[in-house]
């Protein structure tokens, strides 16, 4: 047998006795947490109590090193080759395992110290990512500074050998339950872009403030943060001063090919068909109503030629080849395909999605309406709709600003 | 009849805008919310309501009432609509009490129109059940007959102020299956009936409602409201001008959406301009301003076509629901992503009129919905 077919066995083996099965997930249903709840999510502040066994797979699997699978081992990853990684995943997804670890750590931040990190950085920081031990917030936007993402204002002034920081960043996903943040800020106002510097802090540091931010959905995942003479060492700086854009921009691509993996959730268009025939029975099956059967099926197809896109770059990557300029209608086309299943999903239930909570609604018709509401913020979230638009117009097709 | 208002509407349309703003911006809908308050309006707003004459504009003169038509009432609802005033004008006067001027005996008329006229008496409708979307016919509450009355059995949801209505006109089978077009008929029900619980329903756009459960509750024979077995007909023409009420409460918070949108477009910075600037946000609000005007055209055309009581009334109101089912729902999805990240805040008022813009769309009938039936209606 071929080594990778070895592998292929054993990793198997291994999984089918380390994953709980309560990590083995076939898509929403009635009575399970929300994803958010089920993922792990780790950091110093976790609360487990609603889902333990999240703990134990986030444990055994960081202890293999397989959270992040193609990482050298010397920095707590598996040390897996390509080959090897993509066995993983592909025997991960047999057994529709959760991930055993999710948040920006494994997917932004860490992918940016691999390759930009200094040796002290990586030594210190990858370990306690691929172990779940610190979560991260991201401080990018200001009230100012939104897509115009490079005008921030927030300063860092050196004094001895810290960098002194002052300012607010606004919209921080979960800064209420992160431990670290990767943040954005202005150590040279001469230059627009060329006067940013990328920064890593703790979030206890002294002179941090964070406000939740309550959502229309009525959860509160993101944050005001105010930095007030917060000082920062400055080997915390990566990549070096005022090069914070070309870091930036290299963690803004993860970041949002993070953000379009995420809408490929297994089982998620099926759902839509669930609904359908559910809230709308025809005979045999079928969708009772047509309009509501073409609107269905025409979502199920923009899926398919999405999923079809994303494994044609995936197998040209593969192959050596660099990514075509396809990669760049991925976060503008997943998210505006999730708001409209969501769109769709309430129609489907009709008045029954009127509901906020409490009588005559069932359980999955108010979680149906508050991902709904909270799917609008996937076109704004890490680069709004019209700056994907402006991108492609300006440097997929050449056309001028 | 014309496309135009008149100097009387003009002014009532004026005198409601002005009551709106002082009397309820945006803000008392929130604090109503953050208080959890029980009844979810105010019983002293809605009687200042009384004396401006309101509940009275659709109520026969000979009853105390005023006796004006749809265009009038949509007028005072659209101005209302546009800050949300959360107080049971809608839903007592286009559903509840319409219910009793459409179908009630002269008796039933004489007793209860003059105290929802002066405004001390609210009356709701009881039409849908969880499985009756958008078809008043899909029903399963029935009512048998009892000793000369009538045993009532069922649950009703989004019972528009349900809560508080001190009469409610109830929908039930007196025979048939649900769907069938046979065998509806309506009912007076006193909200103290034994055997009648009421509990507030909490949606998500803050529309006041409740779930009712009948329990064997009995009535007596003078409860049934209309002829046995044939309540669809008069039901189904309450629900098209409420309807029609709703489109214009639609209207009302599609150009508040609009106009707060607009707003941010003139005055938020990015790269150096406002964004209002930027063509690819320009070319979009100019093209809900298109939507706005075309479904203005069509709230109109509709309310003229009931007032003169035209033969396409039906195929009006449903043009005017499928338009502007689209257009809040657009102006409402737009001026949100148009806001960028503080759209999505509780804080902004955006999420208030984003979440009423699709729960209006989803009740009485979505666009689709709407367009089936004109096609029907037109014999297509
Ligand atoms: C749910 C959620 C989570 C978020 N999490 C984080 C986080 O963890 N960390 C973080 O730093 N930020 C986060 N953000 C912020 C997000 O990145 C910003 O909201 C986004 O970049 C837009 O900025 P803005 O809100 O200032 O909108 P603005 O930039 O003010 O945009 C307003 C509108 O103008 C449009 N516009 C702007 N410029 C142009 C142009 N040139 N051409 C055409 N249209 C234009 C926009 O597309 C938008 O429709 C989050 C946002 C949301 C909604």
């Amino acid at each position: 047998m071929p080594d990778i077919e070895q592998f292929r066995v054993d990793c198997a083996a291994w999984l089918e006795e380390n994953c709980p099965d309560s990590m083995r997930w076939e898509g929403p249903k009635a009575g399970d947490g929300t994803i958010g709840e089920m993922l792990a999510w780790g950091g110093r502040k976790a609360d487990w109590s609603k889902n333990p066994d999240a703990r134990v797979w986030l444990d055994r699997m960081a202890e293999k090193g397989w959270t992040a699978p193609t990482w050298p081992r010397e920095y707590g990853g598996g040390g897996l080759d390509k080959d090897e990684g993509r066995v993983l995943g592909q025997e991960l997804a047999r057994l529709k395992a959760m991930p055993p670890l999710a948040g920006f750590g494994l997917t932004m931040i860490g992918p940016l110290l691999v390759d930009h990190g200094t040796e002290e950085q990586k030594k210190r920081f990858l370990p306690e990512i691929c172990r779940g031990e610190i979560r991260w917030c991201q401080g990018y936007s200001e009230p100012n500074s939104g897509s115009d993402l490079a005008s921030l204002a927030t300063r860092a002034e050196l004094d001895g050998d810290d960098w002194v920081l002052n300012g607010q960043k606004v919209w921080t996903s979960y800064a209420d339950l992160a431990d670290w943040m990767f943040c954005l800020v202005r150590t040279d106002t001469e230059s627009k872009h060329g006067g940013i510097t990328f920064i890593l802090f703790d979030m206890d540091d002294p002179g941090i403030t964070v406000r939740p931010i309550p959502l229309i959905s009525g959860y509160s995942p993101f944050c005001e943060t105010f930095i007030e003479n917060v000082r920062v060492p400055r080997d915390q700086v990566v990549g070096g001063v005022n090069n914070g854009w070309t870091m930036a921009k290299a963690l803004l691509g993860h970041e949002r090919s993070m953000i379009s993996s995420a809408f490929s959730e297994r089982g998620s268009v099926n759902r839509l068909v669930e609904l359908a025939r559910e809230y709308l029975p025809g005979e045999d099956g079928r969708i009772g109503d047509a309009h509501s059967r073409d609107s269905v099926v025409a979502l199920t197809m923009d899926k398919a030629c999405l999923d079809l896109t994303i494994r044609r770059t995936g197998e040209a990557a593969k192959l050596g080849q660099q990514p075509g300029p396809e990669t760049s209608i991925f976060k503008y086309y997943a998210t505006e395909l999730n708001k409209a299943r969501y769109s769709l999903m309430v129609s489907l239930l009709g008045p029954q999605a009127l509901g906020w909570e409490g009588e005559g609604f069932e359980e999955g018709e108010l979680e149906i309406t508050r991902e709904w509401l909270r799917s609008r913020g996937n076109s704004i979230e890490g680069g709004t709709s019209e700056i994907q638009l402006n991108i492609i117009a300006k440097r997929v097709l050449g056309l001028p600003d | 009849m014309s496309l135009v208002l008149n100097e009387e509407q003009k002014l009532l349309k004026a005198s409601a805008a002005d009551f709106a703003r002082k009397e309820s911006p945006l803000s008392r809908v929130r604090a109503l919310r953050d208080s959890d308050d029980e009844l979810g309006f105010s019983r002293e707003l809605w009687a200042s309501m009384a004396a401006l004459g309101w509940p009275a504009i659709l109520v026969p003169e000979q009853y105390g009432g005023l006796g004006l038509g749809l265009t009038e009432i949509c007028c005072v609802i659209e101005e209302l609509g546009r800050n949300l005033v959360p107080e049971p004008l809608l839903s007592n006067a286009l559903l509840g009490s319409a219910a009793i001027i459409e179908a009630g005996s002269e008796e039933q008329k004489s007793r209860l129109l003059p105290a929802v006229a002066d405004g001390s008496g609210l009356v709701a409708l009881a039409w849908q059940e969880r499985k009756t979307r958008y078809d008043p016919a899909v029903i399963e509450a029935s009512a048998s007959p009892s000793g000369g009355g009538w045993t009532l059995e069922g649950e009703k949801v989004l019972v528009w102020d349900g809560h508080v209505a001190d009469v409610l006109v109830v929908s039930a089978r007196t025979s048939g299956a649900p769907g069938d077009r046979d065998g509806v008929s309506l009912f007076l029900v006193d909200k103290g009936a034994a055997g009648l619980k009421i509990t507030r329903q909490q949606t998500m756009d803050l529309r006041n409602a409740a779930v009712l459960r009948f329990d064997s509750v009995e009535l007596d024979s003078d409860s049934l409201l209309g002829t046995e077995g044939e309540g669809l007909a008069p039901l189904q023409a309450i629900i098209d001008r409420a309807t029609l009420g709703l489109c214009a409460e639609m209207m009302g918070s599609a150009e508040a959406v609009f106009a707060m949108t607009l707003d941010y477009l003139k005055t938020r910075e990015q790269f150096g301009v406002v964004i209002g600037s930027f063509q690819a946000l320009k070319h979009r609000a100019a093209l809900i301003f298109i939507e706005l005007e075309l479904s203005r055209s069509a709230l109109m055309g509709a309310c003229e076509a009931v007032d003169a009581a035209a033969d396409d009334v039906a195929e009006k109101i449903s043009t005017a629901k499928a338009r502007l089912s689209g257009t809040a729902v657009l102006a409402a999805y737009e001026g949100l992503q148009m806001h960028g990240g503080v759209g999505m805040t509780d804080e902004h008022d955006i999420g208030f009129y984003l979440k009423r813009a699709r729960a209006a769309e989803l009740s009485f009938g979505d666009a689709a919905w709407h367009r089936d039936r004109f096609a029907t209606l037109q014999g297509l």
